[in-house]
């Protein structure tokens, strides 16, 4: 039997605390009404430019971050429009130089054009300049809330992931794992607590506590309201409040109750007379997974796709799954090699790390597959409707964007492919902390863009809701390690799986 | 003188054979080569022969693969005739990469296998018409064989080879 250990319960404390004061302040700071905003316009336009279009060879040398500040100078909505189109800069000035000039000189177009514009409608400005505050006050009241959203839903999945393998694992029969059976319920744990956080989290939205959703706001389905969206209406048969909450329950619902009733079965095994509870796991195991691989793929269009209504895509859903699989094996690696090291897991030997260490690598590539298949879709054919997606991603998000790549791709690839790296613990462990830095990262990437837009910060916000939903997992999953004996007794795998190989 | 003889020991089960390798290895004879009709898992270690660094070569090929893709790539899109084609952005390499990943990817995969499998060809002298090297035609279907070489100390090492199991034990002098 495994003890919590008291350094690592008060750790998780700590972690809760820290994270709810951070959380807390996040809120407090986030502005709460447009005069707020206003003053922050005021004083980044101050700071920024000294004095308005004056400093204009200042901004020319910092080309790349126009596209913010251009935002911040109360700019028309002709800016936005510039930048976001090409052919506007074309019909603004002719083309009359190579194409070879390329960004710089597209951005410098676009800021001439978008000034012009502005002198034209020296009048429609002010209407402009507080839509824009309007926007941004918006941006930046979702700041906390996408901040607590992303650290939920990613904590949340990677129990989620861990359950999907473990279910994997009882289906295939698999030899080798039994002996982390246990590692992995006590992961799973965390999805019960974790999944009620979140379904909350989704009815504050739905109740109009935040602005997540575009697509829950007032009027947009209202062909009389201001906020009419004609393809939001066109898509409110499937995105509209009760159905997609009604949804989420039973989500939720089906997962926790293949983990409750999976856990319990396997506990019943190690006191049965006969194989029956394994039988009946194997069969659930595989309904499970049936069910899982669909309702995961509605949940990612539901709980991430939606937040940007706009846009679409089809291997969204096994996207989703291969980041947050991948961290949950991550988990499972790392908790493992945790126990072992205080030596509590003494049937687990470098073969079974092994064995996980080729799982992380292996769907590490996995993401990074669908996630170019993904992109270089979207960006070879550049259909407007879809590549806005990746045009603010790659505009606003830069270094989250490749970043992700890098951490989630090129390190654990790299470090991974040697087989007797596989086997060393302190590599593991810190490929395992890239891998998972890197998926909270891509799943930061897919909701903060329509969330909170450029105004996107790792700042407090989103390390407090880091820290406390990291503080409550370990709290969690600890506990739930304590509660059975950490090798199942009559696994019909299980003799197999103490004289694991490889 | 007798340097050319040499103990023929053959087998006809893989866990008296990797028994008898044991005792042969603790006996300090010199294992010349052992051949069986298919894998028999963990005789390598058995017989402490050295990994193999294939894996090492295949991953040094793939990273030549990606080189040739790379440079092929710039050369003729972007250095030699950087043409506008469909409105793809031919001015950097990193503009228009994606378009050139599958390429890049396929190329490494191509040089890292197939070069591998050359080297493996060539590391253990594998060709078409080459001689067939087996000592003994059951060694192929379902006896295994160990050679031993014997130095002046033939009578002490066929009596050994008879007591780890061996069907059969034969002194053959090869040239």
């Amino acid at each position: 039997m495994y003890t919590f250990s008291s350094k690592l319960k008060t750790f998780s404390f700590v972690l809760m605390i820290v994270g709810i004061l951070g959380i807390g302040y996040g809120f407090l700071t986030a502005p709460k009404d447009i005069h707020e905003v206003e003053a922050i316009l005021k004083a980044e336009a101050e700071s920024h430019h000294g004095g308005g279009h004056a400093a204009a060879p200042a901004h020319e040398a910092k080309a790349e971050p126009t596209t913010h500040e251009a935002h911040a100078e109360a700019a028309t909505a002709a800016t936005s429009e510039a930048h976001a189109e090409p052919t506007a800069h074309d019909s603004v000035a002719p083309a009359t130089e190579a194409h070879a000039a390329a960004p710089i000189a597209q951005t410098q177009k676009a800021e001439t054009a978008a000034h012009d514009t502005h002198d034209a409608n020296a009048s429609a400005g002010h209407d402009d300049h507080k839509a824009h505050a309007e926007h941004l006050l918006h941006q930046l009241q979702n700041k906390p809330w996408a901040a607590l959203y992303v650290a939920c839903l990613f904590f949340m999945l990677i129990a989620l992931g861990a359950l999907a393998f473990y279910a994997i694992q009882q289906v295939a029969q698999a030899g080798w794992s039994p002996v982390l059976f246990r590692v992995m319920q006590g992961i799973t744990a965390y999805l019960l607590p974790g999944s009620i956080i979140f379904f909350i989290l989704l009815l504050l939205s739905g109740f109009h506590f935040n602005h997540l959703f575009v697509w829950m706001a007032d009027g947009v389905t209202d062909p009389k309201s201001a906020n009419y969206d004609h393809l939001i209406a066109g898509k409110a048969g499937y995105l509209n409040f009760p159905f997609w909450i009604i949804r989420a329950a039973v989500f939720i619902f089906g997962w926790n109750l293949y983990r409750y009733l999976s856990r319990k079965n396997c506990l019943a095994q190690d006191e049965a007379t006969d194989n029956s509870f394994y039988k009946k796991n194997f069969k659930m195991s595989a309904a499970f997974l049936v069910f899982f691989i669909v309702t995961e793929s509605i949940m990612s269009w539901d709980w991430i796709m939606s937040v940007d209504p706009h846009w679409f895509s089809t291997l969204f859903g096994w996207y989703v799954f291969a980041s947050f699989f991948v961290s949950g094996i991550t988990t499972i690696s790392m908790v493992t090699l945790y126990l072992k090291s205080k030596g509590y897991l003494e049937n687990v030997n470098s073969s079974h790390i092994h064995d996980l260490s080729k799982f992380m690598f292996g769907i590490s590539v996995f993401w990074t597959y669908l996630w170019f298949s993904q992109f270089m879709l979207i960006w070879y054919s550049n259909i407007p409707e879809e590549v806005t997606y990746f045009k603010t991603r790659i505009e606003d998000f830069n270094l989250p964007f490749f970043g992700a790549v890098a951490m989630n791709f090129i390190f654990p690839f790299l470090v991974l492919i040697n087989t007797d790296f596989k086997r060393i613990s302190w590599i593991i462990v810190m490929a395992g902390i890239v891998i998972l830095f890197g998926h909270y990262v891509d799943f930061f990437n897919m909701i903060m863009p329509a969330t909170v837009g450029d105004q996107w910060f790792i700042g407090i916000p989103e390390i407090s809701s880091i820290l406390f939903f990291f503080g409550l997992f370990i709290f969690v999953v600890f506990s739930a390690l304590t509660k059975a004996p950490l090798v199942p007794k009559r696994n019909p795998f299980i003799e197999e799986s103490k004289h694991f190989h490889y | 003188m007798s340097s050319n003889k040499v103990i023929h020991a053959i087998y006809n089960d893989d866990d008296v054979l990797m028994d008898a390798v044991h005792k042969t290895r603790a006996a300090h004879h010199h294992i010349e080569e052992i051949f069986t009709p298919f894998p028999v898992h963990g005789l390598d270690k058995a017989m402490g022969l050295a990994p193999t660094r294939l894996a090492i070569c295949a991953f040094i090929y793939g990273c030549i693969g990606l080189t040739v893709a790379t440079t092929m790539m710039n050369y003729i899109m972007i250095s030699d005739w950087p043409q506008d084609i469909g409105g793809k952005p031919s001015f950097s390499y990193i503009q228009n990469m994606p378009a050139f990943v599958p390429v890049m990817f396929e190329m490494t995969v191509f040089f890292a296998a197939h070069l591998m499998v050359i080297t493996f060809y060539m590391r253990s002298k594998l060709w078409p018409f080459k001689q067939a090297e087996n000592p003994d035609v059951r060694t192929t279907d379902d006896h295994f064989l160990m050679e031993v070489s014997v130095h002046d100390n033939e009578a002490e090492l066929v009596k050994f080879f008879e007591g780890t199991g061996a069907v059969e034990v034969k002194v053959i002098d090869k040239h």
